[in-house]
């Protein structure tokens, strides 16, 4: 948004707007720094005459030509106001206000918020533009935030899932690399991983070779009984996975594939070809036919076609298939706890386990670093999705 | 460039021209180059490319289908099937035919007779207390008679057992029956054999015995097959069941046996007298039966038995939807024993919230994403992508941390001061737990077809509106809101499809408020083994799956299904 053209003239508004605007926002702070220390009402009006002062000096004092100064100040004396009250989380707590309040002021007072929208907006519209910002914001905090909270919480020195009062007050005591030194000490731990690491690419290679093969077949003009086959290659994505692994528990027990690797592999392999035929047929989609009459007509086989021709077009489509169905047997813990027996524990049931009996924190390091690999998956599906749309000549949304 | 071959009025080989040329001349049908009907060419190409793609998905199609669709099949079957009663007790199940259950009477001495053979021999195969807990499904108490059972029916035999030997020590000895059964080839067989020959010789019956000694025979028959197979040991050397001695007793009274003349006649002889002779105590099945245990006085047993005779059952449809057979035909559950209607019904209910829950958090941010600038929009669009790509189980045990009573958001709400530390907030192993921690686990699900639809809704609708004289809620409600329907119904039904088969997050924080169907399901599988009502309540939620399936089809087209933005 930096880049943003100033659509809308900035000037300063009167303090009949800016103060009680301010006021409210401090008031909302003080409540929770009153109530922490005992009395809301005064943190309420605390809060709000302080930030009015703070937005009348702002604004009368200080001006935009001394912005910077001011601001850094502010930050300052709330990160030492804060210190004082609440120790170091006050201190980073006080700061992050400060930095908030100082921005605020300004922003309202100089009615900046104005700036990159058009002229003739109504006050009420852009109140509700920025409350829908604000509220948007709130669910990507609702998104993200388990995911965050993990990571610091597996640095814990101690058997907890909560911050212990040494890790706010950032004492290099309250943190330590236990629960890693645990995953990679504890033989379950590196059992479970081993065979989590054993079964998934078995899966995706099945899923990838036959998903593949079937998805150029789907593509092709006249395909008989296309919907009925489409809807059984995609029906183990659309059956809840408990259905699935009753059945499948029931049925490999029956010709004695239950509690075995190859029982385990198959039915992971299943549950991830849905996921190949989807993405690879989408490729498909854009994929021009002349290319490979083309090959045909210079000499080449259906073979040599296939693997210099297609396959290095439909790559990127591919691969990410192979990723969709890696990360479904990698993540999968319900079919792999009926169909599987202990030999075959991967990690997300050692998790289940873990999460269901004894509680130790060590899932939570396994979380972090399950979360960036899948980052580092996620970073790679966008790559190649990009790269795709670039060489069948779409533009990247 | 010259030269007459290069010329294509010259060539004399088939090309498209002298084709054209040839179709022309005949003034018949199009001719292709090779000279076939053109119709009939092309023809011949469709077959050839649909049978190439045909090939081509064969092999996914034949392995999805052993693989998935057959493990399906099989639980759908083994929801109705039920051989495991005429299976194990097939004298009692064809005896039973005849007896009228729902009068409240007790069956027949030959039901009694049937049921003491059928559960004497299943209790040497060590499978009446499958049986026992198999009916223990459908009447309680049924598991551990069954139990009690398989010892208590020595009783009767050894009656007969005891006065035969008492009269004959011979009775009691493995050697003379076989000899009196076995015929003399197999008895010379099975004296030479030794371990290294491997499999014992088959047991064969004695010709004639059989007329003579109906049911003898046909019991040690199975008896001596079952000791060569089962126990591996000689007829020769282990004394019959003590069930074989009340056969002999009944062949004994029913009918003559002078016309013997096989060995050990006159030992035969001698115990018909016995059993003729007024002194010979006698105990009836029924009586024998109800000494072992009063519940099978009990009619209550008989008619569970025979109801659960056929091969194929309702029954655990029936109990799947909180109904038992009675004699009476199909009936209700008492109140206090229905807990699947409530299970369903809570499933529907937590599962049409999350769906709530999901629209309402997903349209304001697709929205949001599909107006922003690609560049902001695309890096927003990694904080809906990151948790759609994280772990599964790193998302519950995340939501566990937080919602716990030490957790997280308990722990900022006591710091702020909003909630006193003696009274923290109970949000994990209720619904609440497994409504919120599933709402973010199935949000991306609801954004990603949300955002796929909203992108394409061009903004020159709303800003027409707007000049023509809408207002900001009319342009959006009249005008955007319906283009943007089919992105909530894509969403909803994939969400709602998604949570009602939900097993996994509801497990560890759904405590027993907060669990589904599919919970209970996993509960008959691995701990209460009742596999038929696992199957049925599966086959159940299955169908639910499938009709919003085909829905789904119906309003967006599997086709369309779009991963990852």
């Amino acid at each position: 948004m930096s880049d943003a053209v100033v659509i809308t003239e900035t000037r300063t508004l009167p303090y009949s707007f800016t103060l009680p605007v301010i006021g409210a926002a401090g008031a909302f702070f003080g409540i929770f720094v009153g109530a922490a220390q005992g009395s809301t009402l005064m943190g309420i009006i605390g809060g709000a005459v302080i930030c009015a002062a703070i937005a009348w000096l702002a604004l009368q004092v200080f001006g935009t030509d001394q912005e910077k100064t001011f601001r850094w100040a502010i930050v300052a004396v709330a990160a030492v106001a804060g210190f004082l009250l609440g120790g170091l989380p006050g201190l980073v707590v006080g700061a992050l206000f400060g930095w908030f309040i100082g921005w605020f002021t300004y922003w309202i007072g100089r009615s900046r918020y104005r700036a990159f929208l058009p002229p003739y907006l109504t006050g009420g519209q852009v109140l509700w533009h920025y409350s829908f910002r604000v509220l948007c914001g709130a669910i990507f905090v609702f998104l993200i935030t388990p995911i965050l909270v993990v990571m610091p919480l597996s640095f814990n020195a101690e058997n907890f899932f909560t911050f212990t009062p040494e890790m706010l007050s950032f004492d290099p005591e309250g943190y330590s690399l236990r629960h890693y030194r645990d995953f990679f000490t504890s033989n379950d731990w590196q059992q479970a991983l081993w065979n989590s690491v054993k079964i998934a690419p078995m899966a995706t290679l099945l899923a990838v070779s036959f998903g593949t093969l079937a998805a150029i077949g789907l593509s092709s003009e006249h395909v008989p009984f296309r919907r009925a086959i489409m809807a059984i290659l995609i029906s183990p994505m659309i059956v809840p996975l408990i259905i699935s692994a009753a059945g499948m528990y029931f049925f490999y027990s029956r010709i004695g594939l239950q509690g075995t690797y190859l029982g385990v592999v198959l039915a992971h392999a299943a549950l991830g070809i849905p996921f190949v035929i989807i993405t690879v047929t989408a490729t498909l989609v854009g994929f021009d036919r002349s290319l490979t009459r083309a090959a045909a007509n210079l000499g080449a086989d259906p073979i040599t076609t296939f693997f210099r021709v297609q396959m290095p077009l439909i790559l990127p489509g591919v691969i990410s298939g192979g990723l969709f169905a890696f990360i479904t047997s990698f993540d999968e813990v319900v079919v792999v706890i009926f169909v599987g027996s202990a030999n075959q524990q991967t990690l997300p049931w050692q998790m289940f386990t873990g999460l269901r009996e004894q509680i130790s924190p060590t899932i939570l390091a396994v979380a972090t670093i399950l979360v960036a690999i899948s980052i580092a998956l996620l970073s790679t599906v966008e790559i190649l999705r990009r790269r795709s749309e670039k060489m069948r000549g779409m533009s990247p949304s | 460039m010259t030269d007459a071959t290069s010329d294509p009025d010259k060539i004399e080989a088939p090309t498209p021209d002298n084709a054209l040329r040839a179709a022309d001349a005949a003034d018949g049908p199009m001719l292709a180059a090779d000279g076939t009907p053109l119709k009939k060419s092309l023809n011949r190409a469709l077959r050839a490319q649909k049978l190439r793609a045909l090939l081509l998905i064969a092999p996914l199609l034949i392995f999805v289908l052993l693989t998935f669709i057959a493990p399906i099949v099989d639980m759908l079957f083994r929801s109705v099937e039920n051989q495991i009663v005429s299976e194990t007790l097939p004298r009692t199940t064809r005896a039973l035919a005849d007896f009228d259950a729902g009068t409240g009477e007790i069956p027949g001495e030959p039901v009694y007779e049937a049921a003491y053979y059928d559960i004497f021999l299943a209790s040497e195969r060590k499978e009446h207390t499958r049986l026992g807990s198999r009916l223990n499904y459908e009447q309680t108490g049924a598991s551990s008679l069954f139990r009690r059972s398989g010892r208590g029916l020595d009783d009767i035999g050894e009656v007969y057992q005891d006065q035969f030997e008492d009269l004959d020590e011979n009775w009691d000895e493995a050697e003379p029956w076989a000899e009196m059964m076995g015929s003399p080839e197999w008895l010379n067989a099975q004296r030479g054999w030794t371990e290294e020959d491997g499999a014992m010789p088959e047991f064969e019956l004695r010709e004639g015995v059989a007329e003579v000694l109906p049911k003898t025979a046909e019991f040690y028959e199975i008896f001596a097959r079952f000791t060569q197979v089962e126990d591996e040991d000689s007829p020769l050397e282990e004394e019959p069941w003590s069930m074989v001695h009340t056969a002999l007793y009944q062949d004994l009274a029913a009918g003559d046996v002078s016309g013997y003349d096989g060995p050990h006649a006159e030992m035969l002889q001698a115990a018909d007298e016995l059993v003729d002779s007024p002194d010979f105590e006698t105990v009836s099945f029924t009586d024998g039966f109800e000494e072992v245990d009063e519940d099978w006085a009990d009619p209550e047993i008989w008619n569970t038995i025979k109801m659960y005779a056929p091969p194929y059952t309702t029954g655990y449809f029936l109990n799947a939807v909180d109904m038992e057979k009675t004699v009476d035909g199909p009936q209700l559950r008492d109140e206090d024993e229905r807990i699947y209607g409530l299970l369903f019904k809570r499933t529907m209910f937590m599962s049409m919230v999350i769906t709530f829950s999901c629209i309402a958090l997903g349209y304001p941010v697709a929205y949001l994403l599909s107006n922003l600038p690609a560049r902001s929009a695309n890096l927003l669009m990694i904080l809906v992508l990151l948790p759609f790509w994280t772990s599964l189980l790193v998302r519950t045990s995340a939501w566990k941390v937080m919602l716990q009573q030490q957790g997280v958001i308990n722990d900022v709400l006591v710091w702020l001061g909003l909630v006193a530390d003696d009274s923290r907030l109970v949000m994990i192993n209720n619904q609440f737990g497994t409504i919120v921690a599933m709402t973010h686990i199935l949000l991306p699900f609801m954004i990603l077809p949300m955002y796929s639809v909203m992108s394409t809704i061009p903004p020159s609708f709303v800003r027409a509106a707007r000049s023509l004289g809408a207002t900001n809620w009319t342009a959006f409600w009249r005008v955007y809101f319906p283009q943007s329907v089919p992105g909530i119904g894509a969403g909803s039904i994939l969400v709602f499809i998604l949570s009602i088969g939900y097993y996994i997050t509801p497990e560890i924080v759904g405590g027993t408020t907060g669990t589904f169907i599919s919970n209970r399901i996993a509960y008959h599988i691995s701990s209460s083994l009742n596999w038929g009502l696992a199957a049925a309540l599966g086959t159940i939620l299955l169908v639910v799956v499938l009709v919003l399936y085909w829905a789904y089809d119906r309003i967006v087209g599997i086709d369309n299904v779009k991963l990852g933005g």
